[in-house]
């Protein structure tokens, strides 16, 4: 066993002496190079696929409106993949996402929710679609963390569970939102952007600060990063999963509000297949798999280099069956890449 | 088939040399080994073996040497390869895959079969064969191996051997998972092999073993051998002590201990174990002084250490540190109470391998440059930075990579995050494994200084000369139990040793 350890760290030892540029004090220490050079590529990529609009839809492309739908698009999707990149970063998988905003919808908007809300505020819906996300990733957190299941498994029944209940308590109607404060609230435009656009990039930001500047985030990243060595260091671990899932379904709460006010309605079939395209985006983005590694602005890019390209096969009345296509090349593509960049940063 | 002992002459290496940068693993290893015979391979931990077995597997390439196969010079590129010569190795870390059954696994690799359908029957049918003559016929063939003894899983490991027609076995330290029963049984299955005519290679620790079972010795040491082919039945085991520990290589420990700077206990440990893992161990360390405990891989050492920080939770007994009982089980308790433990494999209990230095120096610590939450990135840094500086950290740049560091200098960095902390009890786990000559010293010098002013250190080290060196006192564990306790200079490296060869073979 030594002997292993010890050629471990001697092969290791020689390679700094032929990367001597490595000692500049740079402020791109290790992760932010590989997601700096990553971002590249896919700002690059969502460029070319701008470009790609313009040329076949021109000014039906660049139209204002048509940027917003684009927009409003990755909102929804957007603040799903943010929740998933700290799960992500944290060494786990969340694939309930998409369920539970479902369920997040449909509870928000039942007659007796929607009753309360019509006497006392609108708000009850937001916080209600809130909660109800929040309650759920605790419980993933909670099942992960304290029961031992792994988040694969754990997720997974919380998708199939979510879907469930969620038709069970709507009879699989869709529950049109009566309440008017609700819709006047997050149906407009502020200074030409709409509202929900807005609550993406507030989300983004506050994301953005909480995994690189915060404590919380630095936990999130130490826990995926090597999660013995994070427990041995004193960090409570299993309390910290609870948080980080927690906070995913917290996203997915926030994402049901969203998705609310875009269809003005609940459903239990909101955010079906939603758990996949997060993960793509986050994946893309340039988010280890493996944890340890999260980035939120490549979660962003991610999710909209695929909202883009939906939008020049929809414009060009293209198949959308050549689309899933291309996306799925997309997502190998960028992971190759990916495994490329993380070659090169361990040297 | 060959016959036994005093048959052909097998396998010769000679002047097998491997350098891995920055490190020689093996610097010169000479090995006979003739059809036939059980040839014990004896060293210390880090004497080469594990890099010599594979070598010979062809999991690594030799730097330089010679090696010969029934008289050819042959080289072995590959697992696959050495195979095929019919040399066949048996890892501590059985390589069987639980979920397949016996059969499955005798033919993994090399399934029976024409055009891609396996012949089930066959492969049963000679598995039944193969463990037969390994005198194990009522090993059901199709039963699963995850539901097998680890003695039983050892025969299945056996069996695949022989269906690569192994002429020589490599058996890794395989008493170590059993107990005195299955050994005894290992024992005749070992001489029935070689009764067989196959050659086994057989690596232990424990040289009572080694007496009963071997035909010739090999000793390495320091990537050495420095004796070879010694009959067992004419060799003592004193001298088999001595040219295993040998003292070529005079090491600096620092310094003279400080000893106690006060005669209050920092760390008590009461009447503490973990039922059928370690029995009750109680001790004190004080401050300045440094405990070391010595034993085998697996007697227990690193199990205590890691109680006492509270990573196992003890079925009985108390830790206390000034005098406060710590939580059973809670590493949070025994952090805040001032306790550091610097983990046996640095790399997969220790350290954050893709983030920069000083975020693995202040990983304890991080929370505490935050205010309400949000981190003081630069107060963080700097703190980290002059532990850094203090321990003589290369390269000094904390932001830096820790995975471009030397073994020496992760070490340091594991040392720099409880210094930060500021903890008065230290646990060190192997502080020097991994560690190259030079950077051992350093670390020596460390801890001595660190006992000066006035830690507690408890330390664990298969090196036994690293815990007479360093320790004030020591305490001999076998089998999970403290078989020992007594200053350092009232011991020496063969008492030392007899008493957990004694303890290991109960």
């Amino acid at each position: 066993m030594s002997e292993t350890t010890a050629t471990d760290s001697a092969t290791e030892t020689p390679r700094r002496d032929l990367s001597p540029d490595e000692d500049k004090p740079t402020k791109t220490a290790t992760g932010s190079k590989l997601s700096l050079g990553h971002s590249l590529g896919l700002i690059l990529a969502l460029g070319a696929l701008i470009v790609l609009g313009i040329i076949t839809g021109g000014d039906r492309f660049l139209s204002v409106d048509n940027l917003m739908v684009i927009l409003q698009q990755a909102a929804v999707i957007g603040v799903i993949s943010i929740g998933v990149t700290f799960v992500i970063t944290s060494g786990g998988i969340d694939l309930s996402v998409g369920s539970v905003m479902g369920l997040a919808t449909i509870w928000a908007t039942t007659l007796g929710t929607q009753a309360i809300a019509m006497d006392v505020h609108w708000s009850i819906m937001v916080f209600t679609a809130v909660g109800v996300g929040a309650a759920a990733g605790l419980l993933n957190g909670v099942i992960i963390a304290y029961g031992r299941v792994v988040p694969f498994i754990a997720t997974l029944a919380m998708l199939v569970a979510a879907r469930g209940f969620a038709e069970l308590i709507s009879g699989r109607q869709t529950q049109i939102i009566t309440v008017p404060g609700f819709t006047s609230a997050f149906r407009r435009d502020i200074l030409g952007i709409p509202v929900i656009v807005w609550m993406f990039l507030l989300v983004a930001v506050a994301a953005w600060f909480l995994l690189n500047r915060t404590t919380f985030g630095r936990r999130t990243i130490a826990v995926g990063g090597n999660p013995e060595a994070a427990r041995l260091a004193g960090i409570k671990v299993k309390r910290h999963l609870v948080m980080v899932y927690a906070l995913a379904g917290l996203c997915a709460g926030i994402g049901a509000v969203m998705m609310l006010s875009r269809t003005t309605s609940g459903s239990s079939t909101h955010g079906y297949l939603y758990e996949l395209d997060a993960i793509a985006a986050v994946v893309v983005g340039g988010t280890l798999l493996a944890g340890g590694r999260g980035t939120i602005f490549g979660t962003v890019l991610g999710v909209l280099v695929f909202q883009v390209l939906r939008n020049v096969f929809v414009q060009n009345n293209l198949d959308s069956s050549v689309q899933a296509l291309v996306t799925g090349a997309i997502i190998v593509g960028a992971v190759l890449l990916q495994q490329r960049f993380s070659s090169h940063s361990k040297t | 088939m060959v016959t036994q002992s005093g048959g052909s002459q097998l396998l010769s290496m000679r002047g097998i040399i491997k350098h891995f940068p920055g490190a020689k693993a093996l610097d010169g290893v000479d090995l006979d080994i003739r059809a036939g015979e059980v040839h014990c391979l004896l060293g210390q931990n880090g004497a080469g073996k594990s890099t010599l077995i594979k070598v010979l597997s062809g999991a690594h390439q030799p730097t330089d040497g010679e090696i010969l196969w029934k008289g050819d010079p042959v080289s072995i590129p590959t697992t696959m390869a050495a195979l095929r010569l019919g040399i066949a190795t048996m890892y501590q870390e059985l390589d069987v895959v639980d979920g397949l059954s016996v059969a499955e696994n005798v033919f993994l690799g090399h399934e029976l079969s024409s055009g891609g359908v396996l012949h089930r029957a066959t492969a049963l049918e000679r598995t039944r064969e193969l463990l037969k003559r390994l005198g194990h016929p009522e090993i059901p063939a199709q039963r699963e191996v995850g539901r097998l003894s680890a003695a039983g899983k050892q025969i299945v490991s056996m069996a695949r051997a022989l269906s690569h027609e192994a002429q020589l076995i490599i058996m890794d330290e395989p008493s170590a998972v059993l107990d005195p029963e299955e050994v005894e049984n290992l024992f005749r299955v070992v001489h029935s092999l070689r009764d067989q005519g196959v050659a086994v290679v057989y690596i232990s620790h424990r040289l009572e073993e080694i007496r009963r079972i071997g035909d010739r010795i090999t000793v390495l040491k320091d990537g050495r051998t420095v004796a070879t082919s010694l009959e067992v039945a004419d060799t003592p085991t004193r001298e088999l002590i001595s040219l295993m520990t040998g003292h070529e290589v005079t090491t600096n420990f620092g310094g003279e201990a400080s000893g106690a700077l006060s005669d209050e206990p920092l760390l008590e440990v009461d009447g503490l174990s973990i039922e059928g893992v370690f029995e009750p161990v109680s001790f004190v360390v004080r401050p300045g002084e440094v405990v070391g405990l010595a034993g085998l891989v697996g007697a227990g050492r690193s199990e205590i250490l890691e109680t006492v920080y509270g990573a196992r939770r003890a079925t009985a007994g108390e830790v206390r540190v000034k005098g406060k009982k710590l939580r059973r089980g809670s590493i949070d308790d025994a952090v805040s109470h001032g306790i550091g433990l610097a983990p046996e494999e640095r790399k997969s209990q220790g350290l954050l391998l893709d983030e920069p230095i000083y975020r693995n120096i202040t990983l304890s610590t991080f929370a505490r440059f935050a205010r309400s939450g949000l981190l003081n990135e630069r107060a963080e840094k700097a703190a980290a930075q002059e532990q850094a500086e203090s321990l003589h950290l290369s390269p000094a740049n904390v932001q830096r990579n820790i995975r471009t560091l030397s073994g020496g200098n992760q070490q340091k960095a594991m040392l720099a995050r409880w210094l930060v902390h500021g903890c008065e009890v230290l646990l060190l786990d192997e502080p020097t494994r991994g560690v190259d000559v030079g950077a051992r010293a350093e670390i020596y010098a460390l801890v001595r200084a660190l006992s000066r002013q006035g830690t507690a250190v408890l330390m664990v080290s298969s090196e036994i000369e690293e815990v007479l060196g360093l320790a004030d006192r020591v305490l001999v564990v076998a089998d999970g139990r403290v078989v020992h306790t007594g200053p350092s200079e009232d011991i020496d490296e063969h008492q030392v040793l007899d008493l957990v060869m004694e303890g290991a073979h109960r």
